[in-house]
């Protein structure tokens, strides 16, 4: 054959689909993508399991994708047929169940594995510069997943989904002046109703979603312009090799990948523990009032949300006043935007700073976690007095940060990664 | 490295001192039945029986709208004829599902609401509920029905099953509740008799039950034995996935 031979690394072998690549890279940077971002993205080799959780996160949303879609050509969103649809869903199409459960389970992992995420990222510093737009990013992904699994949760139109949304809906009516108009907006009528639901379907099915994947391209994007951190908080780019490769890198793809493989296995079964044997989780997945059908006239004795809003449901409800509760909400997460300003300590790993750091994080994560647990109880005295107990310690881990990690005792850092090869 | 997990121990800590507090505080709550209902969707016969105690006393106001017949004729193996001819009293094809003719004006007219259709009951209520709440009723002369249910006080439902229990009273007994006295729950006394012991009652009442729970999600069996599968499928594909990775990290010191 006269065909000229490939130049690039793929086509070393050359025939026919070296020559396919070299006819695309001459008008698509694909072999040059897949350098940058695959096989020559080079990060840490001391990544421990806590490093999984973004792969992890970019799998449950190619998974919540595939399965939404599968749902929409049944689902019917109207508010007279939605809670029968799901049920046809559930009972006459063929894997309806299993799609349905991936697609309800997959919320909940996509909480789980993003909250393991950021509390990575707290403990190693992942955050601080120059990764602060990666940290913004990835807080607006959490924003949109939570409009995500706010919007998602009205659709199959059960009693939690309707009251649920009242609630939710009902608090940016805490916003001064305009608060009774913008409820208004949102809903589309005077009250949660059909023209609400088509709404939130459009939502769902399209606007956040979009937002998410663009998202999370953009979270990439700005990763592989810093490159990623490690356990020991230090940028290997420091110490490149004469080829320009970073002396404690390796490549993405294979190593990684190799890594990521086991882990996402791992995942998948505890995925499927769920879906095949627990889809309800004893009613913290799927709400067991979520089996009633929505009903205007009949509110429920008690209404929680899903587990993943409660530590902020808790904040709002130990509030006495309803604005100053909803405001508090809102800044439960604003302050986690601010974290790498909050901070001022110059070490990166909790490996290596000071023991204020870590008790302050100790705290948070069990203020986190108690708030979680107090949301899903009834309002009773004890436990509004234990939400206020743990809120202000929530809040007191950002609101004293910019002291406590000023003065911090920390530990010299080594100038390499702290990596034990295997035997 | 072990530096490091310290926030995470720490926080499992507090998870569990407050799932302790938790429980501690939700034991106080009493009245009414709490039995369990050890019903088996695995026991065909029990789901067969159960099916029809549904049809027939269950049926005259209940729906299971989401229901098929023919599903019946799969899921638990009664020959179609026998579904013909003993359960699809209000449908013609057993395609149909399990619809009833009550109207719901009518039923808001003798019951003040529609009864509710039973489809997801036993998913929104659970089996331990629905066994209690159909062995509870008792004599209660104040309500239109003539009874009253210690699981759902104020019930509109009468007893429909007092041909087969009987019919009894509740006991009550004064108690010091959080500091207050109060009227709670002690016993039981039959005041006339069923066609049924109590013993039998039981049993029947579980048939229902069990029944209502296949129904409440009918793949559930099917959905348990698939999981068996794809979790050995996984743990192989886990052990080759750990060798790959072992193979590729290999020689990076």
């Amino acid at each position: 054959m006269s065909a000229v031979r490939g130049g690039t690394a793929g086509g070393s072998r050359g025939g026919r689909f070296a020559q396919f690549i070299d006819w695309v890279d001459e008008r698509f940077p694909l072999t040059a993508m897949m350098k940058e971002h695959v096989t020559e993205y080079y990060a840490a080799k001391n990544f421990n399991a806590w490093y999984v959780f973004g792969v992890l996160a970019l799998l449950v949303l190619i998974l919540q994708v595939v399965t939404g879609i599968y749902l929409t050509m049944s689902y019917k969103p109207s508010a007279e047929d939605a809670f029968a649809s799901v049920e046809y869903i559930m009972r006459d199409v063929e894997w309806g169940w299993l799609i349905r459960y991936m697609h309800s389970t997959g919320a909940s992992a996509f909480f789980i594995v993003v909250y393991l995420h950021m509390f990575r990222a707290l403990m190693y510093g992942s955050y601080k510069s120059p990764r602060e737009l990666l940290w913004i990013i990835g807080m607006l992904i959490y924003v949109a997943l939570m409009a995500q699994a706010f919007t998602g949760y009205l659709l199959p139109w059960g009693q939690m989904s309707y009251w649920g949304a009242q609630v939710i809906v009902s608090l940016f009516g805490a916003v001064p002046v305009v608060g009774d108009a913008l409820v208004e907006w949102i809903r589309g009528d005077y009250f949660i109703s059909d023209i609400t639901l088509n709404r939130f379907f459009a939502l769902h099915v399209i606007a956040v979603p979009l937002a998410l994947m663009i998202l999370a391209v953009v979270h990439i994007l700005a990763l592989h312009t810093t490159g990623s951190l490690n356990p020991d908080g230090i940028e290997i780019k420091k110490y490149k090799g004469p080829d320009g490769i970073p002396l404690d890198g390796v490549a993405f793809h294979p190593f990684h990948t190799a890594k990521d493989l086991v882990a996402i296995i791992v995942f998948a079964i505890a995925f499927c523990a769920v879906i095949f044997f627990a889809p309800e989780m004893g009613g913290y997945f799927l709400e067991h009032a979520n089996f009633e059908p929505a009903n205007m006239l009949k509110t429920p004795e008690h209404i929680a949300p899903v587990w993943y809003f409660t530590p902020f449901y808790a904040i709002l409800r130990a509030v006495p006043s309803k604005g100053w509760g909803a405001f508090l909400m809102a800044m439960a997460i604003v302050f986690l935007f601010l974290l790498p300003w909050l901070d001022r300590c110059k070490v990166k790993s909790i490996r290596y700073r000071g023991w204020t750091y870590k008790v302050a994080l100790a705290v948070f994560v069990v203020s986190f976690l108690a708030l979680g647990f107090l949301g899903l109880k009834p309002a009773s005295t004890g436990y509004v007095y234990a939400a206020r107990f743990f809120g202000v310690l929530y809040f007191a881990f950002f609101l004293l940060m910019p002291w406590y990690t000023a003065r911090e005792k920390t530990k010299p850092v080594p100038e390499r990664v702290v990596y034990h090869g295997h035997h | 490295m072990n530096r490091s997990l310290h926030p995470g121990l720490a926080a499992v800590a507090g998870l569990l001192a407050c799932l302790v507090l938790g429980t501690a505080s939700a034991a106080g709550a009493g009245g009414g039945l709490h039995d369990a209902a050890n019903n088996d969707i695995g026991n065909l016969p029990s789901l067969q029986r159960g099916a029809g105690n549904f049809v027939n006393y269950c049926m005259g106001c209940h729906s299971a709208k989401y229901v098929r017949y023919n599903q019946l004729v799969r899921d638990l193996q009664i020959p179609e004829e026998l579904v013909v001819k003993n359960l699809m009293f209000a449908a013609v094809k057993p395609t149909e599902t399990m619809e009833i003719a009550m109207h719901p004006e009518d039923a808001q007219r003798w019951f003040g609401l529609m009864p509710p259709d039973l489809s997801l009951i036993a998913r929104s209520k659970g089996p331990d509920y629905l066994y209690n709440f159909l062995r509870s009723f008792y004599l209660d002369p104040s309500r239109f029905t003539g009874v009253n249910n210690l699981n759902l006080p104020g019930a509109s439902m009468p007893h429909v099953l007092a041909e087969l229990q009987g019919t009894q009273q509740a006991i009550f007994r004064e108690a010091e509740v959080n500091g207050t006295v109060q009227h709670v729950f002690d016993r039981f006394e039959q005041v006339t008799p069923g066609t049924m012991t109590a013993a039998e009652y039981d049993e029947f009442v579980r048939d229902t039950v069990n029944f209502l729970d296949y129904i409440g999600e009918p793949v559930k069996q099917k959905r348990q034995s698939l999981g068996i599968l794809v979790m050995a499928f996984l743990l192989v594909f886990l052990v080759l996935a750990w060798l790959l990775k072992r193979e590729v990290w290999r020689d990076v010191r």
